[in-house]
């Protein structure tokens, strides 16, 4: 029986690639700690940044709005309703969990709507504009990027989080890998600078794994939606995930070490030249203002057909 | 293992149930039902149990799925 580093009683979780096992009570401060040490390590943001944290109801978002609130960042959330029900109202469900979170702790919440704001649900969009064959994922990714960074901007804060954790950004990374997809390899990363009026985009949670953001809410007890969305069943970042979790289960430490070796290898240059290409200049969007790679209008704005005229943003 | 446990328990997984040999380990379990610990969160009444411990004849322990997928 495995007994807590801290304090010698019966831990409740073993981290294998940490050798590390804690008791509930320590492993709840553990995670935090955890966090607030790679806010600092990465430089993502200081208490005096106005940060943004989008909520999508599931364990990680919730686990990241909880765990800045606890170390006292200036923290609101954005929740973007998507418009999918999948026969288990799943954006209805999910806005109610999050609205519930924001008020237990009396933290401010923004909502957007898609349907209310642009006339159609996000499916809605994939189908009319026949993108993604069959799934909206793509539309959904561009979306809710675009909305993410126009409240920000609208509302003046400095910073977005996302609660990606590591089995997620090494599951991209795999993707990415397999289909050397390298102008993607030079873009992914936990801390992306504010440029050309694009909002500085953060990943506090990269160095967890899925399992432990997993067991940080469920020892928190935070209320979370645990259905998939509905259009991710089969998804290829659920396939990969599992891959990388059977490599893992061979080899205790195998994501992490995949994952922070290719962030090394980036910050030693091996991806210079495509990173160039990848940060050429950005133009702002002639309808709504928002920075786009080629003149003209945004990908966001050849998609959706707003229904209340867009008040272009001006640029910071 | 020295005394073997007589019995079973069970692990559930969403819609799936398996019928695993009592006095096993938890993460023997989860390997013995063909999923793999890294993926699932074991708790037995609502709270999160060390994957160290043994089963007894009857258990019902109840597995978290922790992957979410979609590129969020
Ligand atoms: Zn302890
Ligand atoms: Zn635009």
């Amino acid at each position: 029986m495995k007994r807590c580093r801290k304090c010698g009683e019966r831990a409740v979780i073993y981290m294998r690639q940490h050798r590390l096992a804690l008791c509930k009570e320590h492993y709840l401060e553990w995670f935090v700690e955890q966090t607030a040490r790679t806010i600092r390590k990465y430089r993502m943001f200081t208490k005096h940044d106005r940060v943004l944290v989008a909520v999508s109801g599931g364990k990680d978002s919730l686990a990241l709005w909880d765990v800045l609130w606890r170390l006292g960042y200036q923290a609101d959330g954005l929740y973007i309703g998507l418009g999918i029900d999948g026969g288990i109202a799943y954006s209805d469900r999910s806005q109610e969990v999050v609205e519930a979170f924001a008020q237990e702790r009396g933290l401010h919440l923004i909502v957007e709507d898609v349907p209310t704001l642009y006339g159609e649900s996000i499916p809605e969009m994939a189908r009319r504009t026949h993108r993604g064959r069959g799934k909206p994922c793509s539309v959904c990714g561009l979306v809710k990027r675009h909305i993410m960074n126009r409240v920000a901007r609208d509302h003046g804060y400095t910073v977005l989080a996302t609660g990606h954790n590591l089995d997620d950004e090494a599951a991209v990374l795999f993707a990415n890998v397999m289909t050397w997809q390298v102008g993607y390899l030079a873009r992914q990363d936990p801390v992306l600078p504010a440029r050309d009026g694009l909002v500085k985009k953060v990943k506090p949670f990269f160095r967890f794994y899925e399992r432990e953001t997993a067991a940080y809410a469920l020892l928190r007890g935070i209320a979370y939606i645990y259905d998939e969305c509905p259009f991710a069943q089969g998804a290829k970042s659920i396939y990969f995930k599992e891959v990388l979790n059977r490599l893992e289960e061979e080899r205790p430490g195998t994501k992490l070490q995949f994952f922070l070796g290719f962030l090394k290898a980036k910050k030693q240059g091996a991806f210079a030249a495509i990173q160039e290409q990848a940060e050429g200049e950005l133009h702002a969007c002639e309808v709504c203002g928002q920075p786009t790679t080629a003149p003209g209008r945004c990908a966001f704005c050849r998609l959706v057909t707003p229904l209340t005229s867009p008040t272009p943003t001006p640029s910071p | 293992m020295k005394d073997k446990a007589r019995g079973t328990a069970t692990l559930i997984l969403r819609d799936q149930t398996f019928t695993v040999p009592a006095g096993i380990t938890v993460r023997e379990a989860i390997r013995h039902a063909g999923l793999v610990p890294e993926s699932v969160l074991p708790t037995r009444e609502g709270e999160l149990i060390p994957e160290d411990e043994r089963l007894q004849d009857g258990d019902v322990i109840r597995l978290v799925a922790v992957i979410s997928g979609g590129w969020a």
